[in-house]
């Protein structure tokens, strides 16, 4: 190979995406998750309570983070997929008698089809106003429900087949569903981050028009984020009332679900998956603490989601890695040049 | 004649709508921020309302020179304290911040007021109504609010339209960095704005507050149908405002009369099917997109 | 008498320095131009006068007084008028609103509707319309009737002449010594040297954010400016 000819070619790369910290974080989650599976084996009614409701918690802010974080779509009717997913399993199981996992299972895959259908109408709107387009969505499903006798109208209705199940057995399969659907949200958040949809809603995300204008079909990828977050807000709302048992309407349909997941999110940061992490811990935390005042605690809430948005837009873990740069979650994209070995060199090339 | 009458009723009941989707429509225009908050503000407006005739026994059309002024003056500051500061960092803050605020308000008023549902007395004023024929009559407060409606575009289409500071709000909506080099402070324009708006607010949360009862967590329903008469009229205009307002209306009546329970429903059908065929609205100005 | 003094002013577009130490001074009812290729931070220059940009070290002097600290919107009320690059025009005003729209400030002086509608007829002609609807050559000239409806002591011109037919230009610039004889001083950004000389009083050439040259058009030579321009040396 000439001189010229070995100076004109491209340097070979690679894109690592690990990092040690990366590594080590993920061995750490890993062992984490596996002993939280043997919880039930170990742990109090009243711990496996509080962990469903974190882990479910904690899918709902990942696909939320998902939609404003990916895609851009700030939604405040994600409670439409929660009670549908909630109303869906209770059809699976009560009228169709499916087993309880593939009930959560085609519940959720189910609601992806109505989100699809949904999309048509709210992806004609931009910014706030899909906001509350999204949120008039679920609205409708909500008068729907409210008005179907077969449905438990506004009353609501109990999930037999689970109250019949032995209480120990229950609390157990609810709460690896749980698991399950908490780790599996991460995993699907890491994985899309990672994959070439990920790579093009962050294209989408710094620049629409220049993303446009390289092929990035910025419709579908947005519709696909809405698509997987419809989906996992299905199934965490069908193991959410697996655990409650008792469905409402205006419960299950209300906004409060996303409330709580986006001040998660805003509070943890936005964008990265961390973030949801942190934010559940500490909403957990402050819901604990300040159970006992009632309205005072959603007022705090609410303050601190706009001293945040506000003063410190990305969050918490935004905050801490502006300082020190993280990522316990191995998402971003490292270019890694090797090195180009001069003609005659040894060690290089031959020819 | 039962669905003249309802046309008739959503008509009037579209004044309403229209009144409440005035400030959302005047906030988006001028500065591209949907005020998610505004259902609640409506509903401050109306115990504000509540608790100046409780405490001093003035009739409800008085206590709007009071709460009015009040509402534009906190709106400035809220505008100039809070919003402000959201509108450089993209689409998403002042949607967060509005949410945030929607939910504060809503707690703030259930730990003031309790949760119970209250009502403004307007006495006499409530049930009057003018017939027209044996079977249709008007209810004197739903005419004035149509005229109320209806008198406040008109004034604020001639604000924006014949003076310097109508001017300044349309500039600065063009182009901030421009109007800043004619002299206009943009920071002062948009709590301008959103001072206007809370007006709007006030005038249309006492009306709502003598129309019907009211409660801390009624403020989202509200802010659904401003939405919804916004977007069916079509974004960045005050008479589509009033149009979709009307057309709102008129859904709401007629669902009625089809079905009593499915009535809410109807506004959100017709909206969605607005949205499917129409989703610009249908008199959205050029470069007011959704 | 000085109008206005730079005093080593750096400034910076992001990251990037885009003035290093500029300083310059415009005399009252003079008309200055600044020349310079593209990048050379000439609009930056006028964007810092006008307090778009701000200037992270240094002093700006208007009429003697530090405007460093002032607002971009109060400047205008001071007497300072930027025409900015892009003409800028207001879309969703008709000519006769921009134009009144330029009265926000309130300053008094010989510039009301009718003198602008004299310096610049075809905007008579064109009042009702949007000023979007403009050709460029006619939006350059609602944009310069805008700034001087606020009556400036200072009026800052930025590339006038960007993208419009050299027939148009000149009429443009044919209507500066009117400006100038009602009192106004004018510095202006081009980047075409020639229309530069032509109508400056006095000429700074800027390259790479630093002046490079100054001096009287009559007596600067062709490969000095060249020189300057292009940094050739």
């Amino acid at each position: 190979m000439s001189a010229i000819a070995a100076a004109a070619s491209d340097p070979a790369f690679r894109v690592l995406r690990g990092t040690r910290q990366s590594r080590i974080a993920l061995g750490g989650a890993i062992a984490l998750v596996a002993i939280l599976a043997t919880l039930p084996g170990w742990g109090d009614s009243g711990q496996l309570k509080v962990l469903v409701e974190f882990f479910t918690l904690l899918a709902m802010a990942q696909m939320w983070n998902l939609l404003a974080g990916y895609a851009g779509l700030v939604s405040i009717g994600q409670q439409a997929f929660i009670g549908l997913g909630a109303y869906g399993f209770f059809v699976a199981v009560d009228r169709l008698g499916m087993p309880i996992v593939p009930a959560v299972v085609v519940t959720a895959v189910a609601c992806g089809g109505v989100a699809l259908v949904t999309s048509l109408f709210a992806f004609r709107l931009r910014g706030g106003y899909f906001a509350i387009g999204t949120w008039v969505i679920a609205e409708v499903f909500r008068i729907v429900v409210s008005n179907t006798r077969e449905l438990g109208a506004g009353t609501g209705v109990t999930i037999q087949t689970a109250v019949r199940m032995v209480p120990a057995d229950r609390q157990a399969l609810t709460y690896w569903l749980a698991l399950t659907v908490g780790a599996g949200s991460i995993v699907v958040a890491a994985f899309i981050m990672r994959s070439r949809l990920g790579l093009a809603l962050q294209a989408v995300r710094d620049n629409e028009v220049a993303a446009r204008s390289l092929g990035v079909d910025v419709y579908r990828a947005k519709l696909a984020i809405y698509l997987v977050a419809a989906v996992g807000c299905a199934a965490a709302g069908a193991v959410i009332y697996l655990q409650l048992l008792r469905i409402q309407p205006n419960a299950a349909f209300g906004v409060d679900w996303t409330a709580k997941m986006i001040f998660i999110v805003i509070i943890g940061g936005l964008g990265r998956i961390e973030g949801p992490v942190i934010g559940t811990i500490v909403f957990f935390t402050l819901q604990e603490s300040l159970a006992d005042y009632g309205s005072l605690y959603l007022i705090i809430l609410g303050l601190v989601a706009i001293t945040i948005t506000v003063v410190a837009p990305q969050g918490i873990w935004g905050t801490v890695t502006r300082y020190r740069p993280m990522a316990l979650f191995g998402i971003q994209r490292r270019l890694v040049l090797e090195p180009v070995h001069p003609p005659g060199d040894p060690h290089g090339d031959d020819g | 004649m039962d669905w003249v009458n309802a046309v008739v009723q959503g008509v009037l009941l579209g004044g309403f709508y229209a009144l409440l989707a005035t400030g959302l429509s005047l906030m988006f225009g001028v500065m591209r921020l949907v005020n998610l908050a505004q259902g609640d503000l409506t509903i401050l407006a109306a115990f504000l309302s509540l608790s100046l005739i409780e405490a001093t026994g003035v009739g409800p059309f008085v206590s709007l020179a009071v709460v009015v002024p009040l509402m534009m003056v906190g709106g400035y500051a809220l505008q100039r304290g809070l919003l402000n500061r959201t509108l450089d960092q993209g689409v998403m803050p002042p949607i967060l911040v509005t949410f945030g605020l929607a939910v504060v308000l809503q707690n703030v008023l259930l730990s003031l007021y309790s949760a119970d549902s209250q009502g403004i007395d307007a006495g006499s004023a409530e049930g009057a109504s003018i017939a027209i024929t044996n079977q249709l009559s008007i209810g004197v407060l739903p005419l004035a609010t149509l005229v109320i409606a209806v008198v406040i575009i008109v004034g604020l289409q001639a604000m924006l339209g014949r003076t310097q500071l109508g001017r300044s709000l349309r500039a600065t909506a063009d182009d901030r960095e421009a109007a800043l080099l004619t002299g206009i402070d943009h920071r002062h324009v948009y709590a301008v704005a959103t001072a206007i708006a809370m007006g709007t607010v006030a005038i249309a949360g006492v009306l709502l507050g003598i129309r019907t009862t009211f409660g801390p967590f009624d403020g989202p329903v509200r802010l659904i149908f401003a939405f919804e008469a916004v977007v069916i009229g079509g974004l960045g205009s005050l008479w589509g405002t009033l149009v979709g307002g009307i057309i709102l209306g008129v859904s709401l009546t007629i669902g009625n009369q089809i079905n009593p329970a499915y009535q809410v429903l109807a506004g959100h059908v017709v909206f969605l099917i607005v949205l499917a065929f129409r989703p610009n609205g249908l008199f959205a100005r050029k470069g007011r997109e959704a | 008498m000085t109008l206005l003094e730079l005093d080593a002013i750096s400034s910076y577009y992001g990251d990037l320095q885009a003035l290093f130490g500029i300083s310059l001074d415009v005399v009252e009812g003079e008309t200055a131009a600044i020349i310079g290729s593209n990048g050379a931070g000439k609009s930056t220059l006028l964007r810092v006068v006008a307090g778009l940009t701000e200037a992270r070290a240094g002093d700006i002097r208007f009429d003697g007084a530090s405007i460093r600290r002032v607002a971009p919107h109060l400047r205008v009320g001071m007497g300072i008028s930027l025409v900015p690059e892009g003409r800028r025009v207001f879309p969703s005003l008709t000519v006769e609103e921009n134009l009144r729209i330029g009265t926000y400030r309130g300053r008094q002086g010989p510039w009301d509707l009718a003198a602008v509608y004299e310096l610049f007829p075809i905007l008579r002609e064109r009042a009702g319309r949007s000023g979007a609807v403009l050709s460029g050559g006619e939006q350059q000239a609602l944009a310069i009737g805008r700034a001087l409806m606020a009556n400036p002591r200072l009026l800052l011109l930025d590339e006038v002449s960007l993208g419009l037919a050299p027939v148009i230009v000149k009429q443009l610039y044919e209507a500066l010594p009117s400006i100038t004889a009602q009192g106004a001083t004018i510095l202006l950004v081009e980047q075409s040297v020639d229309q530069a000389l032509a109508a400056a009083d006095r000429v700074y050439c800027l390259l790479e954010g630093r002046i490079s040259l100054t001096g009287l058009p009559a007596e600067l030579t062709r490969a000095q400016i060249t020189t300057a321009y292009f940094g050739l040396d």
